[in-house]
Order: C-alpha cells, then structure tokens, then sequence
C-alpha cells in the first residue's frame, strides 16, 4: 500500500493514540510546496524505460499505460529525473514565471 | 520497452511522502530495498535521517511495519523483532534495519557486532551518506580524509577531517558474516541485486549503501545520482560482496575518472589543495593494491 493523504479530523483527547504506535502510512501533508522547479514529461518522447521511476528518491514517478507520470503533490522537484532521462524528455519548468 | 529490474521489484511504495530534502540519497536507498522486500517487512530505524524525515506525526511515511530504535540499538532490535515475529508463528516475513553511517560505524557498532556473533536472521543495511547529517553535519566515523563538517572545520592548518573513513564492509566480513556486500546508490540495478540475494540467504546480512547527501556534501539536489556514480567511477569506493569466506568485486572501472575532479564538485572538498588531493588519490591506489590482491575480480 502507498502512504496516502487521510481526510482531515478534528482529534479529540480520545484519539490521541495512548502509546507511540499509530497507523502505518498515515500523510496529512504534501510536498508540493517545497518545489520551486517542476519536472514535467514529454509523453510523446517517453519510451517508459523506467530510469526515473528507479531513481526517484520520492517515488512519485509511476508508469501508466506504458509512459511515465509524476504525482505533484509529492514531488520536491530535485530534478534527477531530468537528468537521468537519457532521451531529454523530461524537462524542468520554474514554477512560477 | 520493460525495464526487467523494475518489473522485478513491487510496484508499490512503501516510504512515501517523507520530508528528506529534495534529491535525498539516504530516501532513494530505503526506498528501492523496501520495494524488493515487499510488503511484508518490518523495518527498524534508529535517530537519523530516516527516522527523523519518516515519521513525523501524524504525518507517517512508512506504510509497512517500522519502528524506531534506540540510537545504539538497532540491531539488537533487528533481533527482537525477528525472534518475537518467528515466536509468534509468522514466516513469511524480513527484518531489515536502516541505520545511517553514525547509527552504524560509531553508535550501533557494537549491536551490530552481536548480532552477526548470533548470526540472526536480518538484513542490515546502512546508508552511508558520511557524516552526522540529520544534526547538522557533523563528522563520524565514515567521514573521508579531508571532509569539511561542523566538527571538522578546514582552517588554514587543518583541512577538514584528518581520518581516513572507517573500513566498515570489511569490519562486518571479518565476522565472518554470511553475506555482506557495498553499493552505491548511484548503480542502483546493483544495490536492488543485492538486496535481493540478501534477502535470499539465511543468516546476518549486511549492506553498505553510498547514499550522497545534497545538503551535506555541498551539491545540487539533481547530482545526487550522479556523484554518486562518480565515486565508484574515480576508485574511492568500490562495488564488492563477501560471501563464502571470500571477496568478490562485482564492478571493475576500466580506468578511473579524475580524483581531483570528484572532490572539486562538493563544497565539502573545495578547500582541499593540491598536497591532499594527493593523499586522498596515494591511499586509493593502496586500497585498489589490496583489493586486486585480496578480492576475486
């Protein structure tokens, strides 16, 4: 299962967990905004060799139907993908022009 | 075009949404050998980066089994869990811990040394990223000759740290452990290898894993892949596995790479002169003697 983003609740004295257990893959925050570049995917240049799948400290490249997709919410946009794409086709774009 | 590595490993994410800064190797390392364990492993992190950028609550990135261990402790943890899991009649399950170079080679050397003494059944890896990087840099036992930390300023005197690195893969062979092995996560198809036939083989397994550390190392968050690359490439670490009894280099650069060229891309060697950058590439070369004359190439 990938760590995913719960609803968010108000918790009450009840619901603070009584020991320093607590649900396995629990996010209540993104990364999205620690990215001042975004990697952004050429789909047309992908041969889904998967390098940057590999490579992503983050793991928030996947591929679907045969091309690679990156889930911004999480990516910090380090920018290794862009770099380990022998084919370039995956490029940086600032975030905000 | 199918990649036949990552069709062999989960689709899955298991460390996901974690707070290491961008281009963090430390991350892309526990990633990738969660993704070969699967869902069924139960990891253990002593303080350190991974612990500190994995679980902060509520905010928490690990979806298997994961705990925090003592600082000193984590293979002796390692221990616990896999014998309290064996008790209670699972068996289909790993214990892998992921200890960073201090949580290893200085803090947790002495757990990690009675548990191979025990020969568990766990799989240890550390991802080396060579300093005390969580607390801010500074220096341990993993730190290279000539590094600049916090604890080892370079001053006009004194360039940084005056030791060499700790020698740690052959530290946990000398155990005569039943698998131990290097990588970097720079040939992550040979990290992922490894952790597969780790997780293969019955008895203490240990893995020394590069994991360059932008913030530390003085780098741009997009070089992490390939500096590490480049420390395989230039001859100061090397690609290796112990098994048997005996040394195996699994990786052999034609030629190497400019030493100097290397340590110039990190702000943590840019003070380093000429005469150092001697000493660094003499005691290479020592090192690439004794492995040409003690390892199977």
């Amino acid at each position: 299962m990938r760590p995913y983003i719960r609803e968010k609740k108000d918790i009450t004295f009840d619901d603070v967990p009584e020991n320093t257990s607590f649900e396995a893959g629990y996010l209540t925050t993104v990364n999205s905004g620690w990215r001042s570049d975004r990697p952004v995917i050429d789909t047309t240049k992908c041969v889904s060799c998967e390098q940057c799948y590999l490579y992503c400290p983050d793991g928030v490249i996947s591929i679907i139907d045969g091309k690679a997709a990156i889930d911004y919410d999480f990516c910090k946009g380090c920018g290794i993908c862009a770099k380990i794409c022998k084919i370039k086709a995956i490029e940086m774009e600032a975030e905000r022009k | 075009m199918a990649n036949k590595v990552a069709e062999s490993i989960s689709r899955e994410e298991f460390f996901y949404g974690h707070k290491a800064c961008a281009g963090c190797g430390g991350s892309l390392a526990v990633r990738a050998a969660l993704k070969v364990l699967g869902p069924n492993v139960v990891s253990v992190l002593p303080a350190g980066c991974m612990s500190a950028v994995g679980f902060n609550f509520p905010q928490l990135c690990f979806s298997n089994n994961s705990i925090i261990s003592t600082f000193a402790g984590t293979a002796s943890m390692l221990t616990g869990v896999e014998a309290g899991l064996r008790a209670r009649g699972f068996k289909d399950f790993t214990a892998v811990g992921f200890a960073g170079d201090g949580g290893t080679a200085d803090i947790g050397i002495q757990a990690l040394s009675g548990a191979i003494d025990r020969n568990d059944n766990i799989i240890y890896i550390c991802y080396d990223n060579e300093a005390y990087m969580n607390t801010g840099i500074q220096k341990s036992g993993l730190t290279p000759f000539g590094a600049k930390t916090t604890t080892t300023p370079a001053g006009s005197n004194i360039h940084g740290n005056i030791r060499p690195k700790k020698n740690m893969f052959e530290i946990a062979a000398a155990h005569d452990i039943p698998y131990a092995a290097t990588a970097s996560v720079g040939y992550i198809y040979d990290f992922i290898q490894k952790v597969q036939k780790a997780s293969k083989i019955h008895g203490t397994k240990y893995i020394h894993v590069i994991a360059p550390c932008p913030t530390g190392w003085g780098v741009a968050p997009d070089a992490t892949v390939d500096i590490a690359k480049e420390v395989v490439d230039c001859g100061l670490w090397y690609l290796a596995e112990y098994e048997n009894g005996s040394f195996k280099l699994n990786h052999k650069p034609k030629e190497f790479t400019d030493v100097s060229a290397y340590l110039k891309k990190q702000g943590r060697f840019k003070h380093l002169t000429d005469e150092d950058i001697q000493i660094i590439t003499a005691s290479r070369d020592k090192k690439w003697e004794f492995i040409e004359k003690n390892f199977e190439l």
